[in-house]
Parts: C-alpha cells; sequence; structure tokens
C-alpha cells in the first residue's frame, strides 16, 4: 500500500498545538506529584570566597537546609557546577551555595532570605579586557576547533593593501532567558529517579544525573519544555538540586529557578572585544582578513566559544588569520546561546565588511559577491552547497535595496533618520547520532518513539512529517512520543541539528520497517552520521534591515526586518517561517536591547530580571519577514534540510547596526546599540 | 517575602498601627516584599475604601480618588479632553495588566527601580540606612541628574507622577494628624541624608485622592518619554508639558521631567525663564538649559542633560505648532 | 480563604503569602497560567480578574476573595484561541496562555473604547494590537504570528 502524499515541506500545524492553546501543556515544574515539597536555592552574595557555616533559623518552618557541610557527597562529572554542595569554594555570585526545603514555597523563600551564611570573601575580578596580563590562548574552542588558525601572512597584506579596516566592536553577556524557567521536580522510588525537567536533551540529562547518583534508572520527562535557546542543553543545577532534596528529605522536591537566578547558574553568551582587520583593493577584492576574539570564562571550568571561527569559511582572501583568547573570571561559567560563537562573531566580520564598504565607496552587497570563495578558504573543502550569494540578490530584490543613496544621513522623514543596512547569514549544518523506533499497531497507526525534545522549533510535528513519507502513509497515521529518556537515546536539541538528527533516525527506522515489513524497528544513525565526508556543510542567509532613528532622542526603531536564506530542504514552512523569525527577533534583542549591565564592584549582572534585561516586546516588532530558496543538498541527510533554528541571530544584529549607521552616520561598535550612544552625535536636522 | 498579618481598612485609621503599610494595587509592594526588600508586619488592604471615584471639580478640576485604577484614569473621557498629558503618561507606563490593577495613590508612592535598592542582598541607603549607596560608582545610567546627593541617587519611577507635577496637582492626605493638602510637586523629598524616606509622609497617613486644579490651557498638553525599548519600559527620560501662546509670545507654560531626580522635577527655572518670551526653539532650549544648569551627571548619566533639553525643545515646539493651527 | 476560578468556588487554607498564580498553580492545579518572572514583568501569568486583565503574581490571592478569576482552562475554544492555532501565533507554548487571556482582555478594552500609546485612529492596527499587547513577552519570537491572530479573532 503507498499513497502519493508528501508530508514533508507542507505547512503542517503544531500536532501539540491545541494543547498549548488551552493551557494543558503540561511544563516540567506543573506535574501534580503527591507530596511535593519546595526546593529555594540560596545564591552566593559574593563572587568568591569560601563558605564556611550556614545557620539556618531554629523556629524557622523548613525540612531541610542543605549545603557543603550537610549534603551527601555526589559523584563527580565533567560539568563542574553541577558537583552542587560539594565544597565551600565560591566561585561567582549567584552560585548556588545552599537549598531550602520546605511545605510552602512561601515558607521555602523566606527561610532561603533570612539564611544567615558565614563567607569569607576573597578579592574578586570580572571585567574582561584584552590586555589583561591573564588572558590565555586556549587550546581548541568549542566544540573543537583549533583556537588559531594563520594562512599566509596577514600583516603584509594590510601593509600592503589599498584600503583597510581596523576595528574593534564589543558584545556584552547575553542571557537565553527562556520564558519557562528551568525547573525539576525529583522523585525517589527506592534506587529508581523520576526527573520531571526542563531541558534540551532528557536522554543526556538522564546520563548526567545518573553518574552524579550512582544509579542506574534515571526517568527524565520532558514533554513541552518552554524555550531554552541552549540554556537547557544539558543538566543544570536546579536538577542535581531536586535530587539532592529529595534524596535527603524522602519526599519529592520541586525547584525552579526564580528569574534573577537565570542570569547565573544556567549559562550566558560571553561578553566578547573583537578586533577585525580587512585589506582589500580597490575594487573590492580582499587580501587578507584577521579576526581576534576575547571572551571569558569561569574559574570552574574552561568554556571557549568559537567567535572567530566563521570567519574561516565567510569569505575569501588569501592571507588570513584567527585567534581566541580567553580570561578566566570570579563570573559565572558562559554557556551556549543560540548560535554561540556565530552570532557575535558576525556581528564583527559583517559591520567591519559595511565599513570597508564605506571606504571603499562600494555597494556592501557587490563588496561581499565579489569574495564568494568556490570552496572553504581555510580548509579548501568543497560546500555541498552554498547560495550565499542568491540570498543576497534575492533578497535585495525582494527588500527593494536598489537604488539606495550609499550616504549616510541622508534621508529624513518627518522625526526620522531612515537607513538601511545587510548582513550575511550562516550557520554549519550538524548532525549527531540518534535512535529511532517505530511499531505498526494494530490499528493502522504507527508509533515512532525517540528521546527528542520540542522546545517550540515545530521538531514533533517535524518528525511525524518525516516519519509519513518514509512510511509511505498520511501523517494523520503516525503518532510520535518524544520527551522522556526511557525512549530510544537522542542527540540534544541544539546546534540546529535536532531535525538533521532525529530524522535521519527516524527516517531509517521507518524505512526499514517499511521495507522489510517487520512490525518493530529500531534505528541506530551513529555510524551513518559518523561516515559523513569531511565537506563544508553550512546554511546561508542574508539580512536586511530598515531602521527609523529618532532625530530627537536617538530611539531606534526596526521599520523593516528580512531575511532571506538558503537552508537545505524546508521540513514545514509554517513552522520554519517561526524559527526564522525568532532569530531574527531575538538578533534585534541583541543589537539593541540585550546586555547584562556588570556591576565589577558586586560581581554580577545587577539588571538580572525581566524589567532590567530587555528583551524585545510586541511593539518592537514591525515589519518582519523571512523567505527562502529552494535549495536541494542530497549530500548531508536524507532529508536533505540544514538546521534554521539559529541563522536568524547569526548576521541579523549586523544589518540593524549598518542600518543604524546608514540612518544616522553613526558607527555603533558596542552594543546595544541605545540612545545614550547616539544621542550626541546625531546629525543636526 | 516575610509573613504578615492581613486586614481590610474600613477607615483610613486602619493603617495606624505599628509596621503596618498600606496594600493598594500590590504590583509594587508585593513585588518588593517577595525580594524581601519590604517587610510589613501588617498588610492593610485599602481597594475596600470607596477611594476610586473620578468626579468634576468645580472650574473645570477633577479629584481622582486614591484608589482610581491607572486604566480607568487613563480612559476617561474628561481627563483625556482637559488634561491629555495625564492620560498620555499612564499609557506610557508600564502594560495593559498593571494598569488595570496599579492604582493612583500606589503609582505615585511607588519606589525606586533602582537595581540596588531592588536587591536586598546588596548594600543600599534606601533600603538599609548606612550601608551605601554602591550605584554612584556602579550602574546608574539611569538614574538621577538633579537633585540627588552623596547618599542617593535613585530617581522616581513613576510617568504619571510627571504629568500631575506638570498639572499642578495637589495630594490630599488623611492621617492620624488630620487632614492635609500636599503639592505633588512636594510630596516627594529629595534624599539628601535621609535616603530611606521617599516622601513627606508620616506613617499611617492615607492618600485619598489628588486633586487636579482647572488649568484651560492644559487641553493643548502631551507627554513624550523616551525609553530603551518600545513599550513597556521606565523612562530614561520623559517631559511633560502644557503651553499657552498667545501672538507667538509664551503666556504661561507647565513643564516637569521624569527619570532625573528622586521626584517628578518640575522645572519651575525653565517656566520662569520662558514667561513672556518668544515661543521660539531657541527659546525652548534656552529654558531648559536654565533648568539643567544644576545637573550633577555621573559618569554614565550624563547623556540625559542633552536628551533632556533635545525633548523639552522638541515638545515645546510641538505644542507652539499646535497652538498656531 | 475563597476563591472563585472558573465559575467554581474554592475553599482552600493558605499562607496569606500565597499569590493568586500560585494559588491556581500550586494548589488548584490550574497550571495554565504560567511563572515566567514572578514581579510583572513578563505577562505569562496573566489571568482575567473581574473581566480584566492582570498579573496574577502580583496579586495576593487572600485580597481577591470576592473576584471572578477567569483563566486558560475557563476560556473553551475563544476565538482567540482559534486564531493562535490558525496563525501558528506561538512556539514553546510557555507565553501563549498569558497571551491569549491578555488578548481577550485588551479585545474587550477596545471595545469599551480605551485608548493606548499607540494613538491610532483605528485602536485595532497593527501597531495597536502590538502596543496593547506589549505587556507579554514572547522570548520565542512568535509576536507577528500573534497579530494576525487576534485581528482574526476581533473580526477583521
Ligand atoms: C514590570 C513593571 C513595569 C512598570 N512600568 C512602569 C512605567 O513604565 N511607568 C510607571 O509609571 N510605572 C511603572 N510601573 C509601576 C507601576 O505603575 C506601579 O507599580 C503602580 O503604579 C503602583 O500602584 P499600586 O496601586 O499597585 O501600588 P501598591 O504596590 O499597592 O503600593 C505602592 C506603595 O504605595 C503605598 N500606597 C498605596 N496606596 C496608598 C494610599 N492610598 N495612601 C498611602 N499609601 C499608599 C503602599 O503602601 C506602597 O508602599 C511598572 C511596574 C512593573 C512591575
Ligand atoms: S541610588 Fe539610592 S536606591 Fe540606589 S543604591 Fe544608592 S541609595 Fe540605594
Ligand atoms: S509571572 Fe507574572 S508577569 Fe511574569
Ligand atoms: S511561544 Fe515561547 S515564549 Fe512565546
Amino acid at each position: 500500500m503507498t499513497t502519493t502524499t508528501k508530508a514533508v515541506g507542507a505547512p503542517l500545524a503544531r500536532i501539540e498545538g491545541p494543547e498549548k492553546v488551552s493551557g494543558r501543556a503540561r511544563y516540567a515544574a506543573e506535574y501534580p506529584v503527591d507530596g511535593v515539597a519546595h526546593g529555594w536555592i540560596v545564591p552566593s552574595p559574593v563572587p568568591r570566597g569560601r563558605l564556611t557555616a550556614v545557620v539556618a533559623d531554629p523556629t524557622g518552618d523548613t525540612m531541610a537546609v542543605l549545603w557543603h557541610g550537610n549534603a551527601p557527597s555526589l559523584a563527580a562529572v565533567d560539568d563542574p557546577e553541577l558537583a552542587v554542595l560539594q565544597s565551600d569554594r565560591i566561585s561567582y555570585r549567584g552560585q548556588p551555595i545552599a537549598l531550602v526545603v520546605a511545605d510552602t514555597l512561601e515558607a521555602a523563600r523566606r527561610a532561603a532570605q533570612v539564611l544567615h551564611l558565614e563567607i569569607e570573601a576573597e578579592e574578586h575580578e570580572t571585567v574582561l579586557r584584552a590586555d589583561h596580563p591573564g588572558v590565555y590562548e586556549p587550546e581548541t574552542v568549542n566544540p573543537g576547533y583549533p583556537a588559531a588558525t594563520v594562512h599566509g601572512d596577514v600583516e603584509t597584506a594590510l601593509a600592503t593593501a589599498d584600503v583597510t579596516v581596523d576595528v574593534t566592536y564589543s558584545t556584552p553577556a547575553l542571557h537565553n532567558n527562556p520564558m519557562e524557567p528551568h525547573a525539576t521536580i525529583a522523585r525517589w522510588d527506592g534506587d529508581d529517579l523520576t526527573l520531571y525537567d526542563s531541558n534540551q536533551h532528557p536522554s543526556g540529562v538522564a546520563a548526567t544525573v545518573g553518574e552524579i547518583f550512582g544509579v542506574d534508572r534515571v526517568h527524565v520527562i520532558t514533554e513541552h519544555v518552554g524555550g531554552g535557546f541552549g540554556s537547557k542543553g544539558t543538566a543544570r543545577p536546579n536538577a542535581v538540586l531536586a535530587a539532592l532534596a529529595a534524596r535527603v528529605t524522602g519526599r519529592p522536591v520541586k525547584v525552579v529557578l526564580p528569574r534573577q537566578a537565570m542570569f547565573s547558574m544556567v549559562g550566558h553568551r560571553t561578553p566578547t572585544l573583537q578586533r577585525v582587520r580587512l585589506a582589500a583593493g580597490r575594487d573590492g577584492t580582499l587580501s587578507g582578513i584577521d579576526h581576534q576574539a576575547y571572551s571569558q570564562t569561569s574559574r570552574l571550568y574552561e568554556f571557549a566559544e568559537q567567535t572567530a571561527v566563521v570567519t574561516r569559511h565567510m569569505y575569501a582572501a588569501p592571507h588570513r588569520r584567527t585567534g581566541h583568547h580567553l580570561l578566566r573570571l570570579d563570573m559565572p561559567t558562559p554557556r551556549w546561546m543560540r548560535a554561540p560563537g556565530e552570532a557575535p562573531g558576525m556581528l564583527a566580520l559583517e559591520c567591519a565588511i559595511d565599513e570597508l564598504a564605506e571606504k571603499l565607496g562600494m555597494d556592501p552587497i557587490e563588496l561581499r559577491i565579489r569574495n564568494e570563495p568556490s570552496a572553504e578558504p581555510e580548509s579548501g573543502v568543497a560546500f555541498t552547497s552554498r547560495h550565499y550569494v542568491e540570498c543576497l540578490r534575492r533578497g535585495a530584490e525582494r527588500f527593494g535595496w536598489s537604488g539606495r543613496d550609499p550616504r549616510p544621513a541622508r534621508r529624513r522623514e518627518g522625526d526620522w533618520w531612515i537607513g538601511t543596512g545587510v548582513a550575511g547569514a550562516t550557520y554549519p549544518t550538524m548532525a549527531q547520532p540518534s535512535t529511532a523506533r517505530v511499531r505498526a499497531l494494530p490499528d493502522g497507526t504507527f508509533e515512532v518513539a525517540i528521546g527528542a525534545t520540542d522546545l517550540g522549533t515545530g521538531a514533533r510535528t517535524i518528525l511525524v512529517q518525516i516519519a509519513a513519507d518514509a512510511l509511505d502513509v498520511a501523517p494523520e497515521r503516525v503518532r510520535i512520543r518524544i520527551g522522556d529518556s526511557t525512549l530510544p537515546r537522542a542527540s540534544v536539541a541544539g546546534g540546529s541539528s535536532g531535525s538533521a538528527s532525529w530524522g535521519w533516525a527516524v527516517t531509517g527506522a521507518c524505512r526499514s520497517l517499511r521495507d522489510t515489513g517487520r512490525d518493530e524497528v529500531t534505528f541506530d544513525s551513529t555510524e551513518l552520521v559518523q561516515r559523513q565526508e569531511t565537506e563544508g556543510r553550512h546554511a546561508y542567509g542574508a539580512h536586511f534591515a530598515e531602521v527609523r532613528v529618532d532625530a530627537v532622542t536617538g530611539e531606534v526603531r526596526v521599520s523593516r526586518l528580512f531575511g532571506m536564506y538558503a537552508a537545505g530542504r524546508i521540513l514545514n514552512a509554517r513552522t520554519a517561517r517561526g524559527q526564522f523569525l525568532g532569530g531574527m527577533i531575538m538578533g534585534m534583542g541583541m543589537a539593541l536591547h540585550e546586555e547584562g549591565v556588570l556591576d565589577p564592584a558586586m560581581g554580577e549582572w545587577v539588571n538580572h530580571d525581566l524589567a532590567g534585561y530587555h528583551v524585545p516586546v510586541h511593539a518592537d516588532v514591525e515589519s518582519i519577514e523571512a523567505a527562502w530558496l529552494d535549495e536541494t543538498d542530497d549530500r548531508i541527510n536524507p532529508m536533505g534540510s540544514k538546521g534554521i533554528g539559529e541563522i536568524g541571530i547569526v548576521g541579523s544584529p549586523a544589518a540593524i547596526v549598518n542600518a543604524v549607521w546608514h540612518a544616522t552616520g553613526i558607527r555603533i561598535r558596542d552594543l546595544p546599540v541605545r540612545l545614550d550612544k547616539i544621542l550626541d552625535g546625531l546629525p543636526a536636522s | 517575602m516575610k509573613t504578615f498579618a492581613y486586614r481590610t481598612a474600613v477607615t483610613p485609621a486602619d493603617g495606624l498601627e505599628p509596621g503596618a503599610v498600606f496594600l493598594a494595587g500590590g504590583t509594587n509592594l508585593v513585588d518588593l516584599m517577595k525580594l524581601g526588600v519590604a517587610t510589613p508586619d501588617v498588610l492593610v488592604d485599602v481597594n475596600k475604601l470607596p477611594l476610586d471615584e473620578i468626579a468634576d471639580l468645580p472650574g473645570g478640576g477633577l479629584r481622582i480618588g486614591a484608589g482610581a485604577r491607572n486604566s480607568d484614569v487613563a480612559a476617561d473621557p474628561r481627563v483625556r479632553r482637559d488634561f491629555p498629558v495625564l492620560s498620555e503618561a499612564l499609557l506610557a507606563g508600564a502594560s495593559g495588566q498593571l494598569r488595570n490593577v496599579a492604582t493612583t495613590g500606589g503609582n505615585l508612592l511607588q519606589r525606586t527601580r533602582c537595581r540596588y535598592f531592588m536587591d536586598a542582598s546588596k548594600p543600599c541607603n534606601k533600603h538599609t540606612p548606612g550601608s551605601g549607596c554602591p550605584a554612584r560608582d556602579g550602574d546608574h545610567r539611569d538614574l538621577a541628574i538633579l537633585g540627588a546627593s552623596a547618599s542617593c541617587v535613585a530617581t522616581h519611577p513613576s510617568d504619571m507622577a510627571v504629568a500631575l507635577a506638570a498639572l499642578g496637582a495637589t495630594v490630599r492626605v488623611d492621617g492620624p494628624a488630620g487632614r492635609r493638602v500636599i503639592p505633588v510637586t512636594g510630596l516627594h523629598r529629595l534624599p539628601g541624608d535621609t535616603p530611606e524616606r521617599d516622601t513627606v509622609l508620616e506613617h499611617g497617613e492615607l492618600i485619598t485622592a489628588v486633586e487636579v486644579p482647572p488649568l484651560p490651557f492644559a487641553h493643548r498638553s502631551t507627554y513624550r518619554k523616551a525609553r530603551d525599548r518600545a513599550s513597556y519600559a521606565f523612562a530614561v527620560g520623559s517631559v511633560a508639558a502644557a503651553l499657552d501662546v498667545h501672538d507667538g509670545v509664551v503666556r504661561d507654560v507647565r513643564l516637569a521631567w521624569g527619570a532625573v531626580a528622586h521626584r517628578p522635577w518640575r522645572a519651575f527655572a525653565a517656566e520662569e525663564r520662558l514667561r513672556g518670551r518668544p515661543a521660539t526653539r531657541a527659546e525652548f532650549t534656552a529654558a531648559a538649559d536654565v533648568e539643567l544648569a544644576a545637573a550633577e551627571p555621573l559618569r554614565d548619566n550624563a547623556y540625559k542633560i542633552n536628551l533632556l533639553r533635545r525633548m523639552t525643545t522638541a515638545v515645546l515646539e510641538r505644542l507652539a505648532e499646535g497652538a498656531r493651527r | 480563604m475563597r476563591l472563585t476560578v472558573n465559575g467554581t468556588e474554592h475553599v482552600l487554607d493558605l499562607d496569606p503569602r500565597t499569590t493568586l498564580l500560585d494559588a491556581l498553580r500550586e494548589h488548584l492545579g490550574l497550571t495554565g497560567a504560567k511563572k515566567g518572572c514572578d514581579h510583572g514583568q513578563c505577562g505569562a501569568c496573566t489571568v482575567l480578574l473581574d473581566g480584566r486583565r492582570v498579573n496574577s503574581c502580583l496579586l495576593l490571592a487572600i485580597a481577591h476573595q470576592d473576584s471572578h478569576v477567569t483563566t486558560i482552562e475557563g476560556l473553551d475554544g475563544h476565538p482567540v484561541q482559534r486564531g493562535f492555532l490558525e496563525h501558528d501565533g506561538f512556539q514553546c507554548g510557555y507565553c501563549t496562555p498569558g497571551q491569549i487571556c491578555s488578548a481577550v482582555g485588551m479585545l474587550d478594552e477596545v471595545d469599551r473604547g480605551w485608548p493606548s500609546a499607540a494613538a491610532d485612529d483605528d485602536p485595532l492596527s497593527d501597531a495597536e494590537i502590538r502596543e496593547r499587547m506589549s505587556g507579554n513577552l514572547c522570548r520565542c519570537g512568535a509576536y507577528p504570528h500573534m497579530v494576525p491572530a487576534i485581528r482574526q479573532a476581533a473580526g477583521r
């Protein structure tokens, strides 16, 4: 029996939509668990020092106050931040140093507020500086690239070029801030541990927590996740603390992070300082590119963001150099945030390119096209597909770029200065090994099971589409089960690799079931994924922005934002649009609003809530569109799909910053662009 | 949040109990209680008191009950017609949800958004007198340029209060010492050495109403707010103004600024300078400069001087243009 | 303590510190209203209190015993919910119940002639909808899909 349906590519509505709009969809903290107690984390009030004693109010209505003086010991794992309550050492302000458990949330929160802590505070350092003597070059940057690369002789290229650009851009600490805070409910039944946990990787969280507690059976349930953007990629302290407290008290325990804690123990995007130098001929041909990135990590471990890696394959140039430099500070460990590396890296590179276009008097799109490489410039490997130039050209048409006066501060409409900007986008196409299982059920439906998660990406729906096509049945006949660590092991929902990784396994399982006629097939994609050849696998795009800058106040609004992408086969046009637009909106936040404001003396980002840390609101998002080319790439995976979850935030900030320059003539090189940085330079009306 | 006793106020005098604090909409108080910054022993809920009326005053003024919700005041046809600056200021503040709950009295008495104040784990002279003012060397981009002291550079965050200050409104208070009337411009103190006290109110004093006196030219009044995103953000600077121009000359003007001081800042000196002068851009800027001459900016908030100068000029120009039409 | 939610009166024994949001989520099993910030800064906890949209995280349950609370669970197939489904007005779904309750309250405000800072002639223009909905953050950035959903629910 075959059908001619083609589910993949169709704009299928989200399967879990009715649950989400009715409030029935359950997130981690929302499971009814009998006898659940509430845990409240006590954050360190100092950035560095030793916790010597914790004195709880003996009259307090708490069940337990856990700290390193009384907490059971845990096995160490790769991530030292998960060794909670194991040592007296305080490595950053906001680090969990105690946990109060009480019958009610109200009692736990109050007891935590008044808990008496004895701390020996030590001198701390919290400011990233390129000239700090402690700056060092890591061996590798995430997820394993060499920290530095050199090809040819950049210095000579710079010294002999017709035109050069030498600029430093800086980006502040950025905070993922998914709307659902990290949360866990932990329950022990003997040595069996159940965790309702908000994360991007139930299989991984189960393995990690199992290792920490030395138990085999950890069941992680992650049916719905209120966003993560990288911050939920691995188990976070809330999961370990809930399990620890449940073990100690013998009660199920719920630990939900308050929003303020979302700025410390769940990671953030590192601040960066980036120096970009470009050498070019009069015709715009680049002869040299140098991109040096400085970022920070914590005392706990080395997290080295791959900020400048993107420059290794974006534009052609014979002489090139990239490098990464790290400084350890008494600050929380940076982790992944949507397009880690590419997002800040492309801000610096794409703004520098715009500055070069200005110097050359050349259209910034033409300049980019002039430097299109035929293969990855550093590695020499071929691209599986690259339609960057098409994105720039077609995007320019759609946006209405032609006829743009290249000179800044020329367009004034009423109270506003108007400008437009462009920037490129790219994101690597990745896949990780996963396993999927499919069963033919007696009622003629098929059950597809994989330990994947849907953070709002549409993964649940897309996997149904993929399975339907691989089985040659209508999507209505496919039932999907995800979000549970007891299902076949899946890779993390990260690196825009979820659909590719899980879809690969699901395709394998379904095709095999169809071809063999068996009732049940489990398929592990490890071998196929590892057999991939070394090729340049990337998605591309171009972002276009039109901004208006208030001629009086310097307030910036984005009137239009447009993204044109070439990202392989689009599996679901409806959810894909959401992914692209969502990334672009976060890019707008990065360009204009978001900043962790560091108080060096406190050693903390002091604006740690959603009133102080601004993310875009409805009113910030005016006309915004995404479109894509029909790109076929059969070399990447069976679906021909590239990741789309992150590319929207790559380059969109640069397009906006470049548009602000075009509107006003002001180059803002330290993000975010805000009125206080613009005001003094505004052109006279 | 510390435990507290909860009582419903039946008369204004119910707030006299030691450790008692009035609860109106709670959008600021409950927030601060959760943070451990406000720790009342007794919450006296004033929502059942009949304080939510908006009534006409003889001659064209309005009495706005302390319990009137921000959204109701903003939508009131009389407010919109006679005092648009007030409606606009309210609509520029917070969000639809918050305005539905926030009251006139609570809005006036909301506390600073200084980040150190809102964090009980940090020093702050306002929440813990004598502990110091980390904002001075730390994060103060949003804080005061006028009237601040060595002990505190906080700003009052209200938008509504700026409009009321410009309109010359008064606050009616009922308390242990009887009733009194305080001008909105005199309600909030400057921080001096005692930043822990925001206002001149004594313990147990209840705001019952705000009175907006008749001001015929206020039908041509407006509020402009600069902020870091398009909506749902506190002001980094704001201007409330009403202008009366006759034959190209400023007959009268009302001007107040927000987000620059510990109180809504009525720009008396600027007003004084403008009266009787030509309604021109240059004069508007000069008037703003007279007021700003007293500014003492910190490392990161000097931009507010330029911001206020430019906004004031633009707002007055716009009003003057409207008068010409 | 009494609470009337979606037409049902509940009698509860709660700590006076309990917010309306925590009463709903932790004591009544109504987890549709979400906690995104607990401080009035995100709108995820939006419910209707006597028909008006409010942030339930900043209300003490004890102070609202005489009110009628409507949560997302009490909106059964409302046009706003249908609009969100048709226009894919969400991604992760965590802000969604708050967005929907907020939109329901907002449309009522428009009906009553309430102004907004957008000050457009058409109170349901896209700019008006955006301004009026700005008290609800969506970190997934599903805003562009919500505006047509709300417009449709308003009968536009
Ligand atoms: C996220 C967020 C954003 C906001 N944005 C803005 C903004 O942009 N602009 C703006 O102006 N405001 C903004 N606000 C603040 C909001 O306007 C205030 O919280 C609100 O106006 C306070 O009113 P309330 O009735 O809720 O006061 P409550 O919280 O009930 O009370 C505040 C204080 O006033 C006292 N009080 C209340 N009523 C009386 C009375 N009648 N007599 C004596 N004392 C009384 C209380 O004891 C308490 O100390 C925002 C708030 C939040 C949470
Ligand atoms: S400015 Fe005032 S409120 Fe802020 S820290 Fe200093 S004393 Fe406290
Ligand atoms: S949880 Fe109430 S506004 Fe965020
Ligand atoms: S849908 Fe995820 S926060 Fe709005």
